[in-house]
């Protein structure tokens, strides 16, 4: 990097472009989309079962006792894989694009320092908390993940950096383990029964355990990465 | 009106707030934050729309969109911010050249 020597700040003063004029057109204009979107909105019926019937009538054979994970890796577990890539693929774009800034970070504060000492640990229990009790209540692999990412966030803002004989295979390991393992269920399945992601009954829970734990290792430490930035491993 | 239609509205609220500022402001950091905005917006009425159902308990499909739709927002701005990054690495500024023209 460093094609520029000038230090431009990050939020330096652009003309935007528009005049009052414009802004009011603009404004007058998108008022009749916001009317339109509130038409949209009112038209709809004032009670709906959308899908719901259909995920409890099929929730005891999902393998998990709560509707919202049963839809994200059981129903609709389709997606959910899907989705697990586009983070894959995310990291992967912020990794080969972001350099990695060599600015010194300030140094932490005494209550950032102590507070992510005392947190961090108790942000991972809780991630296990999450991610366990989402078989039978709101958590689950996303949630747990989110958790995990933003201790993962805490602990880089006090200056911790992961030990260099992690950041190569283990690191990419962990990262792609979500969807490497999800993509494996997905292939078991197709082999065994001939649907993709069509879980037998009776190993439903197990299998929707084993893809959420993977999952929310994955999403954690890919949030906590996506915050770094560039390569771990180059900053040297 | 219901509770959850009045969540949609204000859903569609901020989406129509988000879509003024992605389109006024030139600044790229403005225009990912907005388009966060606008986001937020689709978020609140989809999780709204799916308290309709009667009997309190919500319709579990559009929750299961929100939550992993929440996750890949994260992840798509953390690229859009590289990307901007970048662009002011390359030109020395974080707008489109469209706009600087002007």
């Amino acid at each position: 990097m460093g094609k520029n020597n000038r230090p431009v700040p990050l939020l330096e003063q652009t003309g935007s472009g528009a005049s009052s004029g414009s802004r009011l057109l603009l404004a007058l204009l998108l008022m009749t989309v916001f009317v339109g979107l509130a038409l949209a909105l009112l038209s709809l019926p004032e009670s709906a079962q959308g899908l719901r019937g259909e995920v409890t009538a099929q929730m005891d054979r999902s393998g998990v006792g709560h509707p919202v994970t049963a839809v994200l890796i059981n129903f609709r577990g389709y997606d959910t894989l899907l989705e697990m890539a586009v983070l894959l693929l995310a990291l992967i774009g912020v990794r080969s694009l972001a350099p990695v800034s060599h600015r010194p970070l300030p140094a932490p504060g005494a209550v950032l320092d102590r507070l992510t000492r005392l947190y961090a640990p108790l942000m991972l229990l809780v991630a296990g908390y999450l991610l366990w009790r989402g078989a039978d209540a709101t958590g689950g692999a996303f949630q747990a993940g989110a958790v995990l990412g933003a201790a993962g966030v805490l602990l880089l803002l006090t200056g911790w950096r992961l030990p260099s004989s992690l950041r190569g295979w283990p690191l990419r390991l962990a990262i792609t383990l979500g969807v490497a393992v999800f993509s494996g269920v997905a292939a078991l399945m197709t082999w065994s029964n001939g649907e993709l992601l069509h879980y037998p009954v009776e190993h439903a829970g197990a299998l929707i355990l084993l893809v959420e734990s993977a999952a929310a290792l994955s999403i954690g430490i890919t949030l906590a990465a996506l915050y770094l930035g560039g390569h771990p491993g180059e900053e040297e | 009106m219901s509770p959850p239609l009045l969540y949609a509205l204000v859903g569609g609220g901020i989406f129509t707030l988000g879509l003024y500022a992605f389109i006024v402001h030139a600044h790229l950091l403005r225009k990912i934050l907005a388009f966060n905005i606008m986001g937020s917006g689709v978020f609140l009425i989809l999780a709204g729309l799916a308290r309709r159902a009667p009997g309190g308990v919500p319709d579990p499909v559009p929750h299961a969109m929100v939550i992993t739709g929440i996750v890949v927002a994260v992840a798509a701005t953390a690229l859009a911010l590289v990307l901007m990054l970048r662009l002011r690495d390359a030109s020395g500024h974080a707008v489109l050249p469209e706009a600087k023209e002007e």
